[in-house]
């Protein structure tokens, strides 16, 4: 008996290792795929000069240094927490489908953030970084407060869901609606934001949400254990010696935070994070949160640098980020739900 | 220490404020198994999400070897106590292998990571419910059975001193309600493990169970041991049901005696007569049953169906107050239906009766009608 258990979970591991090596050498093939497409064309050689030696000409250095490996590292970073944060929500509500986007997460934090940017702008000439995660976190916030005064009172998930879409319309329009009004060139670029997109993405961006996020990553990851609980149901949790309470408001802060803070850089982005962490899952064919956690963030980056590179490439003019995570991420949520539904049945 | 492991003191239990039942008085030895029977909704789980803590106690406490459950964390609570409840497993994609894993949560480091002690030990607990040959299977791909030991099998693994189980054998078939109950009684017996489990089945409980407490109403009326409580009186007052439907001795259930005047009247004996005595009151056939010795199966069940049963104590000769009681009744009826009687020294007079019904003309033809031996 054991020997045939050691040949099973000789198998797992084996799966483990070849789904984490993909991933990474997705990563890094999208990444320097991305570093090499662009509009202006530079070729391989140059582009390694003015990444390491920082040599070359000085409209490519600025091509590569400012626009191009921002955005990519963006794309990367906040792709991966957006799907971490899809993973939390899913674990919270115990519901494959939720995620920042579908519960209206990403749009009260867009609404925040517009606000601030809106009423901040007519006292003082420029917005910090920090200031914009911190309205995109408390936006995020109260949009899940509202989500979970939803949940109370209704029991089906189904419901629940709708009522985060219709969060999300009502914080949708409000912005658009405050975006109109605001005449300053400031917010010109608002509405682009609002769409959702990962250019423009300045180092001092950068470093801010790359901190934010690493950190949670880490967080999260400690966090496998408790969540490995309770992913069995909270009861059962309970009786293996989580704190139950205390675990449901770390994680709805962790999973508002990392939204929060993907909104205030990228603007909502749609499907990554229902997408992404059941696509891992089945990879893996497991989902035990200390393999899902730092695959789902590794996959989430693939995904949206991939996302990306359609964005800027497919046509003259560039498509929102949305657009496209949207067109390969919901089919596979559609799938998802068929299958789920037809194992049920 | 008390010499109870497990006590509850002064405790009552309800949901938001709302005191369901009060006055709780729990006493429990070591590797005692405590069974909580009672109809439906009347409490049994609130009792036992209770003394898990997974509900607060409204008042009282209860204390596993006199520490205080309230004053406990959940993590000190987890390597005491083991759970199995009726809610589902939510989880995807675990094999049993997983789920029992689970059980060494309270001991594994900050990750969670096994060690080779935790994986032998999750094999050992496997072995315990018969199990291992399952732990590669999806666990949402087994059936109730086997869903419910790999659940044994979890709480075994978390090594604890007690287990609550919450109705663990409802939707089993007998086999596995057997299999399961006993897995349950070695434990208790061998590791001294103490077991608290609400069941439905109170032929069961009375048969596991050292310790017996009845729940219904607002207090506890009855806690005991099997013999103490298993008495019609109690039995019939706690569920609510007719006299003589639930008999204490077989645990075995009748359904309710036909209504009406009856016209037929059962010459039975040694056991001949139950498959009749069921028979009559599926048709709706009120009937009379007679004369049978107080220790004849058939007596046990005549009991529960026949309106009126004539009966004689043990081992004596047939007296003439049970015999002219008998044929009182048989004169009464339209039909005697005889099923058999093994005729001896002591009951020489049924011979007699058999007779005045067939001069009577009530005996019925192909009612196996003998005389026996």
């Amino acid at each position: 008996m054991n020997q045939l258990s050691m040949s099973h979970s000789g198998v797992r591991r084996v799966r483990y290792g070849v789904v984490f090596a993909g991933l990474i050498a997705a990563l890094v093939l999208l990444v320097v795929w991305n570093i090499n497409t662009g509009s202006v064309h530079i070729s391989v050689g140059n582009i390694a000069r003015i990444i390491f030696l920082r040599q070359g000409e000085l409209s490519e250095v600025n091509i590569v240094w400012k626009l191009r490996l921002p955005r990519i590292i963006a794309a990367a970073v906040l792709g991966g927490g957006l799907a971490l944060s899809g993973f939390l929500m899913q674990t919270f509500f115990g519901n494959p489908i939720a995620g920042p986007f579908v519960l209206g997460i990403s749009s009260g934090s867009k609404l925040f953030v517009a606000i601030t940017m809106i009423v901040a702008l007519q006292y003082i000439p420029f917005i910090s970084s920090w200031m914009m995660v911190v309205a995109a976190f408390v936006g995020a916030l109260i949009a899940m407060g509202f989500v979970l005064l939803a949940a109370r009172s209704i029991r089906q998930m189904s419901m629940l869901l709708v009522a985060g879409i219709m969060i999300s319309y009502i914080c949708s329009a409000i912005t658009e609606f405050l975006i109109n009004f605001a005449k300053d060139s400031d917010i010109v670029n608002l509405h682009n934001w609002s769409q959702g997109s990962f250019s423009g993405t300045k180092w001092s961006d950068v470093y801010v949400f790359t901190a934010i996020i690493l950190v949670c990553l880490v967080a999260v990851f400690l966090m496998s254990k408790p969540i490995n609980a309770y992913q069995m149901g909270e009861a059962y949790a309970q009786s293996m010696g989580v704190n139950v309470k205390r675990f449901r408001v770390l994680l709805i802060l962790m999973s508002s935070l990392i939204a929060g803070c993907v909104t205030a850089f990228a603007g909502p982005i749609s499907f990554v994070g229902i997408a992404v962490p059941h696509l891992i899952k089945m990879l893996l064919k497991t989902a035990k949160p200390i393999l899902v956690i730092p695959a789902s963030f590794l996959g989430g980056a693939v995904f949206c640098l991939f996302c990306d590179y359609i964005a800027r490439m497919a046509f003259e003019n560039e498509l929102s980020i949305s657009t496209v995570t949207a067109l390969l991420g919901a089919p596979v949520v559609i799938a998802m739900l068929i299958r789920r539904h037809g194992s049920k049945a | 220490m008390n010499e109870y492991y497990f006590r509850t003191e002064d405790l009552s239990v309800g949901y938001h404020g709302n005191t369901l039942i009060r006055d709780i008085e729990i006493r429990v030895k070591a590797g005692d198994i405590l069974t909580l029977i009672g109809p439906n909704g009347s409490g049994k789980s609130t009792i036992l999400k209770s003394i898990t803590k997974h509900l607060a106690a409204i008042r009282g406490d209860s204390f596993i070897a006199d520490a205080s459950v309230k004053g406990m964390s959940y993590k000190e609570l987890s390597r005491k106590l083991a759970v199995v409840l009726t809610e589902r497993i939510k989880g995807e994609l675990l094999t049993c292998w997983d789920v029992v894993a689970t059980g060494r949560y309270p001991y594994t480091n900050t990750l969670g990571l096994l060690s080779q002690e935790d994986r032998d030990k999750v094999w050992a607990a496997l072995e315990k419910v018969h199990a291992a040959e399952l732990a590669n299977r999806d666990f949402t791909a087994i059936s109730d059975g086997q869903r419910q030991r790999i659940l044994l099998a979890r709480a075994i693994c978390q090594e604890p001193e007690i287990i609550v189980l919450d109705e663990p054998t409802s939707f089993l078939d007998i086999r596995h309600k057997l299999e399961l109950l006993s897995i349950l009684r070695t434990m208790a017996k061998e590791k001294g493990i103490t077991v608290i489990m609400s069941l439905h089945e109170i032929d069961f409980a009375q048969k596991i169970a050292d310790k017996i407490m009845c729940v219904s109403g607002e207090t506890i009326r009855h806690f005991g041991t099997p013999d103490e409580i298993f008495r019609p009186e109690i039995i019939n007052d706690l569920y609510g049901i007719a006299d003589g439907a639930y008999n204490i001795t077989f645990g075995s259930v009748e359904m309710p005696r036909p209504k009406g005047e009856p016209k037929t009247f059962v010459i039975s004996g040694c056991g001949s007569g139950v498959g009749t005595f069921r028979r009559l009151q599926k048709e709706g056939v009120p009937f009379y049953a007679g004369i049978l010795y107080e220790n004849d199966v058939d007596c046990q069940v005549a009991r529960s169906l026949a309106a009126e049963v004539v009966t004689e104590r043990p081992f004596v000769p047939i007296s003439d107050t049970a015999y002219d009681r008998a044929m009182e009744l048989m004169k009464m009826c339209e039909t005697v239906i005889c099923t058999g009687v093994p005729l001896g020294e002591t009951n020489r007079r049924m011979a007699e009766l058999i007779q005045e019904a067939r001069s009577l003309g009530l005996l019925r033809d192909g009612e196996g009608g003998t005389d026996g031996k």
